[in-house]
């Protein structure tokens, strides 16, 4: 079996980048205008790296899909970004969220990678704050922090529940700034189909106009890849409609090696399932568990009294209540990370307490009574009310908590009509985020040279589960201050190339292969909706590849997938031509492309016989029920070769070496 | 719940648009707007028909990508949320629903409901930005304090999520609320008050060729608005562009 290099630099970890930034060749100014770099996916690794490389005098073609780059999902982010800022005082260094993500990722990411994230993650801050980025502040005047699941520091910042708006809309007016310089060419509802590859070098893309269908060709002197995860091969996630794995796939089908595709984050505090006819889920952030408490009732008879609403969970008594995490990890509680407390989640409800009224029964409550007591409690103090009578302590602190999580009580009630003031929020673990991705060496560049992976895209520094509030930092940190200076070694090469041509035989095989595909598409006729097919994929994934996988289901679902990717291509229908607006036709091809990808999801997920983070393997588990490593067999990424066919790729190994933290068992009690 | 509807249909920007009636069946009280219409675009398409071509993304109101203009509403009934937010329990068994695009000259139509909103990022071209190059040298976060009131404003003039219902809710289509929050966030704060001048002639400036109409101060916009973006930001504009135009 063949290795990877991830090519990390020589030197003490501490150190490691600051002698790479030192020895790296750069690029003259003159020279940057003579060089053109594409990047695909303008969320916060897309968004940042476009407007970096275009204040650094490269020529950027930004793609997204969306109407503006300013949609991209990094949009819906909600509870925080964090950073080693240490304002609070409370003992945090950037070795010590340097030690949390890799303790939270379950030991499976590159200690290089996450020292450098840690490192620069302050900068995103103070650069946020430079560009008018409106964190929450606190009565001095100075950035507030909350905390977050996994660690046990304050370092979060945070605007209310809306963090990954502001800080999109940030990198968005940086990129606006360099559009209007005319640094950067954006090309809005533009889909990337296929990268070209010339002379074994990432040299441009195939791309659709998704108003008018014209097929487009774009060079350019490297490629970056940002289009974000493929939690939507679940078809039910948290990810908007439209993210897709199709940039990202089909640069692994030319080359890209895919690491670890069976690291999946499913986020315990999702809103439920509400019935068949749902096209997504809804994330209630983790910053709720800040104050909510998780639970469910202790007896069965309990639990089938609310399902059947013959019982409020307020008229529960205290006694009679299941704090499972805080009983079962009394050190972290309701903090624990989120593989955690998604777990423990399932294994209430596979007991049978779950409290959703439907065909699952798959729900918990997290409760806000406590804080809201709480909270009016120290207000009747800050305001001199003595003996403040129990509707005015509640009126107080609902007041405290609207103002923290206003919005996204508000979202709560719209979605399901229940007022959570009132009474506990019913939630229940939902596909949010995928740690895996492209295969990326240290210089964020793929298996394919020139070619690029950043944020959510790539899979670098998560490990298998990542921590809260870390997607922002790596999405900033990779566009901002990584890639700015990668980019730059590799480009050194090309100062003397000119303009790449599009009018060649490699631009004129992927375009074939891009309409050729669109045009089988449209002239299928078949009998289904794309729709049916995502949704029998989605169900086989969340069944069989979900929050906890056997060999068997394993095994079961890889055939599957493999037979309904037949089916699909032989049945469905795609109403419309190629050359118009058609929003089918994009559904299609990005099934199609997650018929693919699952299947080489389920391979690797039986590939690994171990339990780590958000991969579960029921075969694998202690006996308490936490996952089982196998640190002795599986201290590797698992970076997977296209050959042709998800059943023929190649499994290369990346080992990965612990020289600076010690591999334990991971431990939340 | 069994509707009518009665939705614009047009083949493309050039072709002209008309209204057509469609009926749902069995649509869930709790499923959303947006998944009705997915239950009539999957009809449709089993009936060898063209699906109706609406835009959408997040589904949680915050992308701003949805639209549509809901028996003459923007977004449609309901208080501080978008159309994927609006969930069919708010309207009855046996109802009939309007569903139009948003309607503005700066808005044309690409397709059945989706409109080009690129106006809109234009405007922003134009001068929503603060000109900061990222370096990884620029100042420590907290050394310059912003007092907690003004961070507060300039936070709720930054959730505009560029959707466009002020617009659509003008009867002069005015974009006068969208471009006065950006104007607002940043004079608000220490870091932007430095391009201050330039910012608000620049930015009103493209809004106008834009072709979006005057303010006329009705108030519709903050009142469809889906995050409440609140007509103070227009005050605030013009008090910023009497400033910058006599400076």
């Amino acid at each position: 079996m063949a290795t990877v290099d991830s090519k990390i630099p020589q030197g003490p970890l501490a150190d490691k980048w600051t002698n790479y930034k030192n020895n790296i060749r750069l690029v003259n100014p003159a020279n940057k205008r003579k060089i053109d770099v594409i990047i695909v996916g303008t969320g916060l690794a897309g968004g940042s790296a476009a407007a970096t490389l275009a204040e650094l005098g490269y020529n950027v073609k930004a793609f997204c899909y969306q109407d503006s780059p300013r949609r991209a999902h990094s949009i819906a982010a909600q509870g925080g970004i964090n950073a080693a800022k240490n304002y609070q005082g409370d003992g945090d260094s950037v070795y010590r969220l340097f030690y949390d993500t890799i303790k939270g990722g379950d030991y499976r990411s590159r200690e290089a990678n996450v020292y450098r994230l840690a490192e620069v993650s302050a900068n995103i801050i103070d650069q946020c704050v430079a560009q008018g980025v409106p964190f929450a502040r606190d009565y001095g005047g100075l950035l507030d922090n909350r905390s977050f699941g996994g660690v046990l520091v304050s370092r979060t910042f945070y605007a209310k529940g809306q963090t990954g708006q502001q800080l999109l809309l940030g990198a968005y007016s940086a990129m606006n700034r360099q559009i209007a310089k005319g640094k950067i060419t954006m090309y809005n509802r533009h889909e990337m189909l296929d990268v070209v590859v010339v002379d074994g070098k990432a040299r441009g893309i195939i791309a659709r106009n998704l108003i008018t269908g014209e097929i487009e060709r774009h060079s350019a002197h490297a490629v970056v890849i940002a289009s974000g995860g493929y939690g939507n091969v679940f078809f039910l996630s948290t990810n908007a409609m439209g993210s897709n794995a199709t940039a990202a796939w089909k640069i692994h089908k030319r080359g890209a090696y895919f690491a670890n595709p069976c690291y999946t984050q499913i986020h315990p505090t999702c809103i439920p399932v509400h019935g068949d006819q749902q096209s997504k889920l809804t994330l209630m952030s983790e910053s709720l568990r800040n104050d909510g408490r998780i639970w469910v009732p202790k007896k069965l008879e309990d639990a089938k009294a609310v399902r059947e609403g013959k019982l409020s969970p307020t008229d529960i008594a205290e006694e009679d209540r299941d704090y499972y995490l805080e009983r079962r990890y009394p050190s972290f509680g309701n903090l624990v990370p989120r593989d955690v407390a998604s777990r423990a989640a399932k294994e209430r409800c596979d007991a049978g307490f779950g409290i959703i009224n439907n065909s699952t029964n798959e729900g918990v409550f997290l409760d806000f009574s406590s804080a809201i007591e709480r909270y009016g409690k120290e207000q009747a103090h800050i305001h001199g009310i003595h003996n403040p009578s129990k509707e005015k302590i509640i009126q107080l602190g609902e007041e405290v908590v609207a103002s923290k999580y206003g919005n996204l009580f508000d979202m709560y009630q719209q979605i399901t009509d229940d007022n959570p003031y009132k009474t506990p929020m019913k939630i229940y673990p939902a596909v949010h985020y995928t740690m895996g991705g492209i295969w990326v060496d240290y210089n964020l560049m793929t298996t394919v040279p020139g070619l690029y992976a950043i944020g959510e895209a790539n899979f670098s520094d998560h490990g298998a589960n990542r921590l809260g509030a870390s997607a922002l930092m790596q999405g900033l940190a990779d566009g901002y201050f990584v890639l700015p200076y990668t980019i730059g070694d590799y480009l050194a090469d090309d100062i003397r190339t000119g303009p790449i041509p599009t009018d060649t035989p490699e631009f004129d095989a992927a375009e074939k292969n891009v309409t050729d595909s669109i045009e089988r598409l449209i002239n299928n006729n078949g009998k289904h909706s794309v729709d049916y097919f995502h949704k029998k994929l989605g169900l086989i994934m969340w069944n069989k590849v979900g929050m906890a996988r056997n060999a068997k289901g394993l095994s079961e679902a890889i055939h599957e997938i493999a037979e309904l990717r037949e089916q699909f291509w032989k049945e469905v229908k795609v109403p419309g031509t190629a050359n118009e607006f058609n929003q089918e036709l994009e559904k299609a091809g990005r099934v199609a492309d997650f018929l693919e990808l699952g299947e080489l999801f389920a391979r690797d997920a039986l590939e690994r016989n171990e339990s780590c983070g958000g991969h579960y393997r029921e075969e694998y588990q202690t006996e308490e029920g936490e996952a089982k490593r196998d640190d002795e067999n599986y201290t590797y990424v698992a970076a997977w070769e296209y050959t042709g066919k998800p059943s023929e790729a190649i499994l290369h190994k990346e080992d990965l070496k612990f020289e600076n933290v010690e591999l334990k068992t991971r431990s939340y009690k | 719940m069994n509707l009518t509807l009665k939705i614009w249909r047009q083949k493309n920007a050039d072709a002209k648009g008309g209204m057509e009636t469609y009926k749902v069946e069995n649509i869930s009280p709790d499923s959303s707007f947006l998944e009705m219409l997915d239950i009539l675009n999957d009809q449709l398409i089993n009936e060898g028909k063209e699906p109706v071509a609406f835009d959408h993304d997040c589904r949680e109101g915050i992308c701003g990508m949805c639209s549509l203009q809901i028996n003459g509403q923007p977004h449609g009934p309901g208080r501080g949320i978008t159309t994927c937010q609006l969930h069919m329990r708010k309207f009855r068994d046996g109802d009939t629903i309007y569903i139009e695009p948003f309607r503005a000259k700066a808005f044309p139509v690409i397709k059945d409901l989706v409109v080009d909103r690129t106006s809109f990022d234009r405007i922003q071209h134009a001068g929503g930005y603060i000109s900061v190059n990222t370096s990884g040298n620029t100042q420590d976060a907290n050394a310059i304090p912003i007092e907690k009131h003004n961070a507060d404003k300039a936070f709720d003039a930054a959730t505009c999520i560029g959707c466009g219902a002020c617009v659509a809710a003008c009867k002069n289509a005015s974009a006068m609320l969208f471009t006065s929050a950006k104007v607002s966030q940043f004079a608000l704060l220490p870091q932007g008050r430095v391009e201050a001048t330039e910012r608000v002639l620049n930015m009103v400036k493209q809004m106008d060729l834009e072709g979006f109409g005057n303010c006329s101060n009705t108030g519709a916009c903050e009142l469809e608005c889906p995050k409440g973006i609140s007509l103070e930001n227009i005050a605030r504009m013009n008090r910023e562009y009497l400033k910058a135009s006599v400076k």
